[in-house]
């Protein structure tokens, strides 16, 4: 709170974001100074609009002219693909009519309708939650952007109403970790851009951060630009994109730097898995975790020992053990939580926030805990798969299914483990829920069918994210409303220097609001699915609490089961270096951890002539040097004289014992090596 | 002191012992009884012994009798780039009797790219003939490959080495990587070895140390500064991790910090069969004394991992070993004369590594453990000298008192105040990181093969009296768990039918794996016939599921129809 009011409160220092409109999109984003027009409304955050409201209570949302339309017959531009088309044809579930709490749609006037444009929304009757505090309140939008948040507001003619009936309004979900490219063996996982932003809307998520991932000797540059390219054409919500490193080396740091000062990346992950192929070692994790630390970046890790899983892996096969359950037996949790403990390490000795990506285990994730209360900047993030599900499905019988279930780190076998990471994200120990989708179908799954280790990994959930965080951790009592805002949407937004455009429901902020209905109940099934996968390892669940209706920059795309989205309307966003949730602690820490040496006499007792091999690699100025040849001349006289407070030594009448006798060096000595 | 019989024959006296009116401590129980030995074996436990004549007799006035204390870290005589320490077999072994230990295993290091055999014979060498109490070696293995493993095989099997030390650390060096540490593991935890393992994170120490010396900082507080404890705690969490999927029994030397030893109780809580070995300067001191102004005073500190440099890290690590979470303790006597360690002068990572402790270990741990009120007099015994002879796989005969064991006891005077400092040590150092503390506990009498080597503070050892004790493989302590969980930990693969759906074609083979071509298409295999049937559960594709697959990426429906092996449904 205190840290986004600062940056609002300066306007020459405003986010590159808020700054000036970005270009990308079909809607243009025009600045009408809002920062003035509302100015101090800040500090009341959303409620007291009163002062403004020149007309008072008379201009209160007309709704004489206001009639109820499909929305989607008012959709004018008339480009929606015949993709996107499909998809929301084949959604509709049927029994829109009869959810009960209801969302209304309707216009103020009529003649709003001609412009088409649709530009003004006001949500009313909502409970507006944030990740700090709920209120009741009305929500205009205009042009994609949150203008106004209170009640009694004062709006101009023509806009659309949506009745949110009391429900809970908030922030669009953020999903901080999907691989939607991420190619395996040269195909695509089946869903794209496309399809996963579409599951991504249908299930409140209103931005994706997508992983590039180049393959090791690919330049990290032309694969973020080949990734933007094409998540610019298909993706139907707003997106920003992690760069992974799949190798260390001078060019990637060149590179790296590009893509932090000028393509707006600040997140770049590194793994400790994969061995051959993505792996590095500690020293490279080091050397990148210093770099990456310079730039202002979020580490993401991840996380498990590679060495070793490649030893299991093979020990695994060795004993005839092909099947997916080889998968979770040769990838077991400790080796994940090792990982974990030496990223935390190497974070805590570069000084450097780490995040780590794909929290699978208890043991993983009791691991971050314990740091986090020694002090160390890290953040944890479970996954729709690990917060719902586990990893008895390997042993399935039905290969298929068990292929489904491959992951890396992989599902944990024990049952608890769900329940384990619903407390900890809960009680704020995980803060961030990522779903990792990498939906490969099962034809390319069974690329692996006869080698665990070949099998493509990942699992779905970009669309029953934030459904099942609702169920599993806000419907059974373990989190309140407001923390659930903010492992969906709000931390992230912190982490990933978003906030306060995105994860909040603010003034200024974007209009990517999704109404919520704690109520509503469905049973998750590939049938229904927006994903293009054929499975999905949800199948079967019921699962509380969903998305009634989602804007995504101030337009409706979802409602009621029904989708209508347009590709390409995503737009790609920027982010800064040095985010604050991340950094500000770092950056007090580096100046009170500058350590000192001590300042001492020189030694000149007696050396040992060492022969020549040196012991370690390590840069050593040769220490056969004589200490007369470098000294500087200046400091030594002091301690050149021969004047000794201790004068003759009680033992010096004991001998010294044979044979090891320091030689007193000629000139007396001195009492800096005296050894009494 | 007093003779039974009429005669008195110096020669008998040695060979034939009794001592009176103590109070014998094991680590299960404590009683009084008098002991008889003879020969260099206690004979018989009890009251009112019925033993020859001509017998030496020992009147303790209901002193402790406890087993002699077995150091289970040592390094006499270790060569440094040409020089060796300070302290060689002879003199070591003193000062070890001098502090009632009388049985020390010392550390065999080859050299990276020797013979393990060789550095072992030659160590052998060096001991046999000098040492004065009885010995055993571990051997380190500082490089491996398939020599090395028919070494350590060997070494098992008839040279009586059943413990041998990885280092973690020392990159470039000795350090071993993840890899290696599991081939290691896995080996000796078939043979019934023992890993021990120096666990600091040498890769992160390497680029701390060079960003150390950058910034100037060369003097012996650039040691402690490059090498944090976490790294320390880190390489203990992943040897944990590494030999508990190997399900090898671990043994971590040198627990320096609070953070590691934490760990390592945490892991034994889990089950893990790990032991951890806090030595004596780790007991008794501190690292505040890097920072002292005294070069030669900060650099005889020097080890690894360093003393920490938190002051209450002795307190709570007396209390883990009171309460079992760290096993042993050793000593890891190292010593080097401060003008080997000047060696370093200019650059802390050139000082030589290693610090005192043989003498004083025993004491050491009564002061701050027992008399604290921390640990009782069995514990007291337990992890100077019982757990250590289990760990080697030579309890009884070592670490009790107990008819059939050895003659190696202690008779130990709780009272006694001793202050400690270098002029009167034992050892060759002119250092001694303890200087100036003042223990309490000491030992009063002690006996070493039957013979008394300290009496009234008097010293009467014989140089070369000490024999190898060989130790043999699976040590019961800690395998029986180990043996248990193999029968266990059966891994079985689930027996499905053959996938037989669409395979993805794909490109390139990636990843490091062996990889059974997957590309083989399902008609080949003979057992295919079994699933090719038409016939099929759920009945044929219903074209109700049609509209649902998004287009462009559904399956398509393999000739022959559908198994219900991969049904999708």
């Amino acid at each position: 709170m205190s840290d986004c009011r600062k940056q609002w409160n300066r306007e020459d220092e405003l986010p590159v974001y808020l700054a000036g409109p970005i270009t990308t999109g079909q809607n243009q984003r025009k600045s009408y100074g809002m920062f003035s027009s509302v100015e101090g409304a800040f500090e009341s955050k959303t409620l007291d609009f009163d002062n403004y409201a020149v007309g008072g209570k008379g201009s209160r949302t007309p709704r004489n002219g206001s009639r109820e339309r499909v929305l989607d017959a008012g959709d004018p531009i008339g480009k929606t693909s015949s993709v996107a088309r499909e998809g929301s044809l084949t959604d509709s579930p049927g029994e829109t009519g009869d959810v009960q709490p209801g969302v209304e749609v309707r216009y103020s006037s009529e003649k709003e309708s001609s412009n088409g444009q649709s530009q003004r929304l006001l949500i009313k009757g909502g409970r507006v939650v944030n990740d700090d505090q709920s209120l009741y309140a009305d929500v205009y939008i205009e042009d994609g952007l949150i203008k106004q948040v209170g009640e009694n507001l004062v709006v101009p003619e023509g806009f659309k109403v949506i009745e949110a009936n009391g429900l809970m309004v908030i922030p669009g979900g953020i999903d901080a970790n999907t691989c939607l490219m991420k190619s395996y063996l040269g195909t695509q996982p089946a869903d794209d851009f496309l399809h996963g932003t579409k599951a991504a809307l249908a299930g409140g998520t209103t931005m994706i951060i997508d992983h590039v991932t180049p393959e090791p000797g690919e330049s990290l540059l032309e694969a973020f630009e080949c990734w933007q390219e094409a998540a610019d054409k298909k993706a139907c919500c707003d997106y920003s994109l992690h760069v992974d490193i799949p190798q260390w080396n001078e060019i990637v740091k060149d590179e790296l730097e590009l893509l932090v000062q000028e393509k707006g990346i600040n997140s770049f992950q590194v793994y400790m898995a994969y061995k051959g192929v993505y792996q590095m070692s500690d020293s490279q994790l080091f050397e990148a975790f210093s770099f990456l630390k310079q730039l202002g970046a979020v580490v993401l890790v991840h996380a498990e020992n590679g060495d070793v899983i490649a030893q299991e892996q093979k020990k695994i096969l060795g004993m005839g053990i092909t099947g997916p359950e080889g998968h979770p037996l040769s990838r077991p949790e400790e080796l994940e939580a090792e990982a974990v403990f030496r990223a935390i390490t190497l974070g805590n000795r570069v000084n450097c926030p780490v995040y780590i990506t794909k929290v699978m285990s208890k043991s993983a994730a009791d691991t971050i805990a314990q740091a986090r209360r020694k002090g160390s900047i890290v953040f944890g993030e479970p996954i729709t798969a690990s917060l719902v599900t586990d990893g008895s499905h390997y042993w399935s019988k039905n290969w298929a299914k068990a292929a489904a279930y491959v992951t890396s780190p992989p599902l944990s076998p024990d049952p608890t483990t769900p329940d384990h990471l619903n407390t900890l994200l809960a009680c704020g120990d995980l803060q961030v829920v990522g779903s990792a989708h990498c939906a490969y179908s099962t034809s390319q799954k069974a690329v692996g069918k006869d080698d665990f280790t070949q099998i493509p990994e990942g699992t779905n959930g970009v669309e029953e994210r934030m459904g099942f965080v609702w169920d599993k951790a806000v419907a059974m009592g373990k989190m309140d409303e407001n923390q659930f805002v903010a492992v969906t949407s709000t931390n992230a937004a912190k982490i990933f220097n978003l906030y306060p455009r995105k994860g909040r429901i603010a003034v200024g902020s974007d209009g990517d609001i999704v109404i919520w209905d704690p109520n509503s109940a469905k049973t998750i099934t590939a049938k229904l699915q927006q994903s293009a996968s054929e499975y999905n390892i949800f199948e079967g669940l019921e699962c509380r609490g969903g998305p009634v209706l989602v804007l995504s920059r101030g337009q409706v795309v979802y409602e009621e089961g029904k989708l209508q989205v347009q590709q390409g309307t995503g737009r790609f966003i920027p982010r800064k270096h040095f985010p604050d949730y991340a950094y500000q602690r770092i950056k007090i820490r580096n100046q009170a951890k500058s350590k000192q040496g001590v300042t001492r006499g020189l030694y000149d007792g007696p050396v040992y002539d060492v022969i020549p091999t040196p012991k370690y690699i390590t840069p050593s100025p040769s220490a056969r040097t004589s200490p007369t040849s470098h000294q500087p001349a200046p400091i030594r006289n002091l301690h050149q004289s021969n004047f000794s407070l201790s004068g003759s030594q009680m033992d010096d009448s004991i001998p010294r014992r044979s044979g090891h006798r320091i030689v007193a060096p000629p000139g007396g000595r001195s009492n800096i090596t005296s050894l009494g | 002191m007093s003779y039974q019989g009429k005669k008195n024959i110096p020669k008998i006296t040695s060979d034939r012992l009794l001592i009176k009116g103590g109070r014998i401590v094991n680590d299960d129980q404590s009683f009084n009884a008098d002991i008889y030995m003879e020969d260099g074996i206690i004979k018989q436990i009890g009251d009112n012994l019925i033993v020859p004549g001509g017998v030496k007799t020992i009147e303790t006035g209901g002193k402790m009798v406890i087993p002699g204390g077995i150091d289970i870290h040592t390094h006499f005589q270790m060569p440094y780039r040409g020089t060796t320490t300070v302290d060689d077999f002879a003199q070591g072994s003193k000062a070890a009797l001098a502090g009632g230990t009388t049985m020390i295993v010392d550390h065999v290091i080859p050299d990276p790219g020797c013979s393990l055999m060789a550095a072992y014979d030659l160590w052998r060498q060096w001991a046999d003939g000098t040492t004065c109490c009885d010995y055993s070696l571990h051997v380190d293995i500082t490089h491996w490959n398939d020599s090395v493993k028919q070494e350590v095989d060997n070494l098992i099997k008839e040279k009586g080495v059943n413990s041998f030390q990885v280092y973690m650390a020392y990159k470039d060096y000795y350090q071993m990587s993840n890899s290696e540490l599991y081939e290691i593991f896995s080996f000796l935890a078939e043979r019934g070895g023992i890993a021990e393992v120096h666990a600091e994170n040498g890769e992160i120490i390497a680029e701390e140390q060079a960003r150390m010396l950058q910034m100037g900082i060369t003097g012996p507080e650039g040691h402690v500064l490059s090498r944090p404890e976490e790294l320390e705690a880190e390489a203990v969490f992943r040897a944990i991790t590494i030999a508990s999927q190997t399900n090898c029994p671990l043994y971590v030397t040198r627990v320096m910090s609070k953070s590691a030893a934490d760990i390592i109780s945490q892991a034994r809580k889990k089950g893990n069969v790990v032991f951890g070995e806090p030595i004596t300067a780790s007991l008794g001191t501190d690292g505040t004394h890097y920072w002292s102004k005294n070069w030669a005073k900060a650099a005889s500190f020097v080890t690894s991992p360093p003393l920490s440099p938190d002051p209450t890290t002795p307190d709570y690590l007396n209390t883990l070993l009171s309460s079992g979470d760290l096993s042993v303790t050793g000593s890891a006597h190292c010593t080097f004369s401060v003008a080997q360690k000047a060696i370093g002068k200019d650059d802390f990572t050139q000082i030589p590594e290693g610090v005192n402790g043989v003498e004083e270990r025993m004491t050491v741990i009564w002061d701050k453990a027992v008399t604290t009120g921390k640990m009782d007099e069995n514990m007291f015994v337990a992890v100077t000298s019982t757990n250590a002879a289990k760990i080697l796989n030579l309890y009884p005969r070592k670490g009790r008192i107990a008819v059939g064991s050895d003659a190696d006891l202690v008779v130990w005077d709780t009272d006694s105040i001793r202050t400690i400092t270098a002029k009167t040590h034992n050892s060759a150092a002119e250092y001694n990181v303890f200087e100036g503390m003042e223990l309490r506990g000491g030992p009063h009498v002690v006996i070493c093969q039957g013979k008394i080597v300290l009496e009234d503070g008097n010293l009467h050892i014989i140089s070369g009296a000490g024999r190898f004790i060989p130790c043999s493989p699976f040590p019961d302590f800690a395998y029986k768990r180990i043996k248990a969980r193999k029968q266990l930990a059966v891994l079985r693969a689930v027996p499905r039918g053959m996938y037989d759906g669409p395979v993805s074609e794909f490109s390139m083979s990636r990843g490091g794996t062996p990889s059974a071509s997957a590309r083989t298409s399902p008609t080949k295999q003979p057992s295919r016939n079994l699933h090719q049937s038409g016939f099929s559960l759920a009945g044929p594709p219903t074209p109700d599921d049609i509209p649902i697959r998004p287009a462009g990426r559904r399956i398509v429906v393999p000739p022959g129809g559908r198994s219900n092996i991969t049904s999708l449904s």
